[in-house]
């Protein structure tokens, strides 16, 4: 259901190459929960982003990949403990995370991350109270900021307590944010935004440097050639490289 | 699904949630639903296996026996449940791992701990690395089963062990007068009469199992807890061609009434069994029946 393999083109490339070191099948985790970077579509397969960009890095790679959704909280733990072998789920890279987990080179400039609340409420930014998903960047922030934090364990959950009078305002990728203001006349996007975070990357385990490497390759022939741009404007994240 | 499902956004009321309810994300949520079922129909009998062998060995004569069966029930009954659960399912994973790696690959070196990273070696890997996807679901499946069994063999065990000291003594011992052996006074008169008085307490632990499914999800087992808060949570039209707002009330709402029915059906049947195992006891309901039968 959620985890396919990949298209028959990249499996005729894939297998040939069986030599692909130690991973034969590259399984990929993700959450999602978080459009456009990663969702579960209605046929209830993976899709947005990531999932376009990693299919074709695992083809520029020559990698055969296999999806794997795993929840936010427990994404780092069971990538170390080898579950599944990289993380793809809209990560910034921050140096706290890079001590227990490796980071490929960003395939996203830091994207700015945007308040939303409910039209017409007076945020109060420093003694309000504001909702960020659990163990992201922008929960981190609201915490040193001196603002009131209040976690959810979903991105979705950190809406519906807006709306629900619970919060203030929701911090969180301005590319996650922007369609839900779009389509909701109640909610809206307020001018204030915050530069946090040094762009989303692959996560990978510390001692797996040759799948950093091949990745890392891949992500860099994507940058080169313009496809990578060519998907942050279709999937509208933030600005091209 | 349906034919006329092509364009949903040109359709409303009835022929609009018919074609909802069948996206291949419903899906998973119905077969999730399975899941469950699947779940408490292997671990029910498990941890009654479980909790026989605990409340056997707990009521053993040789002392080092008993204290296994004793620290089991005391040890598992006294640890949060998640903690347990948390604990239990990683804990088994690398310990399954690490068993097959030091048998698989004699010749390896370097540390199983690098840093933050647990390694094997790849044959060791369980399942291994390159196995598809099903596989990994069904061993996190059978990892949550064994967990399940395990704490809720203990609780049983408990039951159990009060059950057969609830068994009448004068019994046990005309049977031991008649010749029975201690294995045969087990299992012909203690064995078969202890039910009656354990069913309470099983029943009990049923319940408590049937609403302890949602910590499925603990486990990364994707189970109709998870699939209702996903499919629940708003939907904006640019990622869905099924837009809604924050549904997940109604998800919810259909979730109290399907664990409420399987509860209410399972009260019928465990009141039946209980009608049956009382019959002829020499308990107040058995006496009962005797009197209203004569």
């Amino acid at each position: 259901m959620k985890s396919i393999l990949l298209g028959t083109a990249a499996l005729a490339i894939t297998a040939s190459v069986a030599f692909a070191g130690s991973h034969s099948v590259v399984r990929m985790g993700t959450e999602g929960a978080y459009p456009p970077y990663n969702f579960i579509n209605d046929a209830g397969e993976v899709d947005g982003f990531e999932r376009e960009l990693g299919d074709e890095l695992c083809a520029r790679a020559e990698l055969t990949c296999e999806w794997v959704t795993n929840e936010w909280d427990s994404i780092i733990p069971n990538l170390v403990s080898g579950n599944y072998d990289t993380i793809i789920a809209g990560m910034s890279i921050t140096d706290e995370r890079d001590e227990v987990i490796d980071f490929t080179q960003n395939y996203t400039q830091p994207d700015p991350s945007s308040y939303l609340a409910l039209d017409g409420t007076d945020v109060d930014f420093e003694g309000g109270v504001i909702a960020a998903q659990a163990n992201t960047i922008q929960a981190a922030f609201i915490a040193s900021s001196g603002a009131t934090l209040v976690e959810f364990a979903t991105p979705d959950e950190t809406i519906a307590a807006v709306r629900s009078g619970e919060a203030d305002a929701v911090l969180a990728d301005d590319a996650y944010l922007r369609p839900i203001a779009d389509e909701n006349a109640d909610l809206v996007l307020l001018d204030k935004q915050e530069l946090i975070g040094g762009g989303v990357g692959m996560g990978v385990r510390e001692s797996d440097t040759e799948l950093k490497e091949k990745f890392n390759a891949a992500i860099q022939s994507m940058k080169d050639d313009g496809s990578l741009n060519a998907l942050l404007e279709k999937w509208e994240i933030g600005p091209g490289f | 699904m349906f034919s006329f499902c092509f364009d949903p956004a040109s359709l409303d009321g009835l022929a609009w949630m018919a074609c909802y309810l069948t996206t291949g994300k419903h899906m998973a949520i119905y077969t999730s639903l399975f899941t469950v079922l699947l779940l408490l129909a292997i671990t029910a009998p498990s941890a009654l296996l479980f909790g026989f062998l605990g409340a056997s060995s707990a009521r053993s004569p040789f002392p080092p026996i008993s204290w296994i069966g004793k620290a089991y029930i005391a040890i598992v009954r006294g640890v949060p449940d998640i903690a347990f659960f948390l604990f239990f399912v990683i804990a088994l994973d690398q310990l399954f791992e690490w068993i097959r790696h030091e048998i698989k690959c004699p010749e390896w070196t370097e540390s199983i701990w690098q840093g933050n990273d647990f390694v094997v070696c790849d044959i060791a890997k369980l399942p291994l690395g390159n196995a598809p996807q099903w596989v990994h679901e069904t061993y996190g499946f059978f990892l949550a089963v064994l967990t399940f069994a395990i704490v809720f063999g203990a609780f049983a065990a408990n039951v159990l062990y009060g059950a057969m000291r609830a068994v009448p003594q004068p019994q046990l011992e005309t049977a031991e007068a008649y010749g029975m052996t201690r294995r045969q006074v087990f299992w012909r008169i203690l064995v078969p009469q202890m039910w009656v008085f354990a069913l309470p307490g099983l029943s009990n632990l049923w319940m408590v199992l049937i609403k302890a499914t949602p910590l499925l999800f603990l486990l990364g087992v994707e189970d109709i807890v998870y699939w209702a808060r996903e499919l629940g949570g708003a939907k904006t039209a640019r990622f869905t061609d099924y837009p809604h707002g924050d549904w997940r009330m109604w998800y919810f709402l259909a979730l109290l009434i399907f664990y409420l029915l399987f509860t209410r059906v399972s009260e019928i049947v465990l009141d039946k069994l209980m009608l049956k195992l009382t019959h002829g006891q020499a308990t107040l309901a058995g006496e009962a029946q005797r009197k209203a039968a004569a």
